[in-house]
């Protein structure tokens, strides 16, 4: 039995909607303030995934009056309450580092926005160049 | 104190139901046996020697060969004595599990440090150094290490540049997290000295009497019932 294994059996189920880099979400994070917890949500495009098992991480970028707030999450953590897809994104990078650069819509036109609808025929499409370069 | 013999596996994360992550080590404990019981009356105190990780006979020379034949056990590659108070729980050959502990208790946990070879006093003893910029041209190096003519020598045990590491270290009062008996696991938190496969002895804690130890053990006692973990 190694580390990896042995770290799966700490690792709590969690059933949120699969999200890639690119996709903007909305994360339901539970705050306590003295006694009480309430929910407090952060919603923007995810610019990094860091899969190390239990350490799995993922940061969240968004702007707010001009200004750019990132938030990164331990994907496992139990404060967080849910997250919910708000928008499929197509992009060509795994990191969207290049954004930090960028404003308003100069760096929504960098993210190419897939409707639920189309997101099908996007992951056949997908399905299919990769079959014909194999 | 009653201790076991393990390998260390690695360090990883545990998540608890309040959401704070702790930082755990985990040991890989295979079977232990005692292999010989002191007493006071034969060698003046009371203690159990425990082996652990069978091998082949014949990496031994007859005597210890000799020694394993007396409590009916196969030659083992690691022995260690533990000072125990009352010796009449243990028989020779007794199987020794993980169960020794429990989660709440603290454990010592002894090995030997990862070796750093010969390192400059800034590595070896914190030393500050010198500026690195700003026409300086001496950085790392030690700097004085003495006087003039009184004393007119270099002090002993003055600290220089030398070997580091590579020592027996005992790290106290660490916290058992959590024990998987059928696995022979003990994650306990913080760190552990040594490497990944490296042998360590965790033992109960020395010093578990002091007040100090106790408030800590209090302070720390909601995390192993707050584990999130999956059923076993």
């Amino acid at each position: 039995m190694n580390i990896q294994e042995l770290e799966k059996l700490y690792t709590p189920k969690k059933e949120y909607p699969k999200f890639k880099v690119g996709d903007t979400i909305r994360v339901n994070y539970k705050i306590k303030e003295g006694d009480k917890e309430r929910i407090q949500g952060f919603e923007g495009i995810v610019i990094r995934i860091k899969n190390r098992g239990l350490n799995k991480m993922f940061t969240v970028r968004k702007e707010s009056y001009g200004v750019g707030i990132e938030r990164t999450f331990p994907y496992y953590s139990p404060n967080i309450d849910s997250i919910k897809l708000v928008k499929y994104g197509k992009v060509r990078r795994a990191k969207l580092y290049f954004l930090r650069q960028l404003k308003g819509k100069t760096a929504a036109r960098k993210i190419k926005e897939i409707k639920p609808w189309e997101k099908e025929a996007h992951e056949k499409l997908k399905q299919e160049t990769k079959s014909k370069k194999s | 104190m009653i201790g076991l013999i393990g390998k260390k596996l690695g360090m990883m994360r545990v998540f608890l139901n309040d959401g704070t992550a702790i930082t755990v080590t985990a040991i890989k404990v295979e079977p232990n046996y005692v292999v010989q019981i002191k007493t006071v009356d034969r060698d003046g105190y009371n203690a159990i020697q425990v082996g652990s990780i069978p091998v082949k006979q014949s990496r031994f020379k007859k005597p210890m060969v000799g020694h394993f034949k007396k409590s009916n056990l196969t030659p083992l590659k690691y022995l260690k004595e533990f000072r125990v108070d009352d010796i009449s729980n243990f028989t020779l050959g007794q199987e020794l599990g993980v169960d020794v502990f429990n989660p709440g208790d603290l454990v010592d946990v002894v090995g030997r440090s990862k070796g750093r070879g010969f390192t400059g006093t800034m590595k070896r003893w914190d030393f500050g150094g010198f500026p690195k910029s700003h026409g300086h041209r001496y950085h790392r190096a030690v700097g004085s290490v003495g006087n003039r003519t009184d004393p007119g020598r270099v002090w002993k045990s003055k600290r220089m540049a030398g070997r580091h590491g590579n020592d027996t270290i005992r790290v106290q009062s660490l916290l058992v997290v959590d024990v998987l008996k059928d696995k022979g696991i003990v994650l306990v938190k913080g760190s552990v000295p040594g490497h990944k496969d490296g042998i360590v002895y965790i033992e109960k804690s020395h010093i578990a009497f002091r007040k100090k130890a106790q408030r800590k053990q209090s302070r720390l006692s909601y995390i192993p019932s707050n584990i999130l973990r999956q059923e076993v």
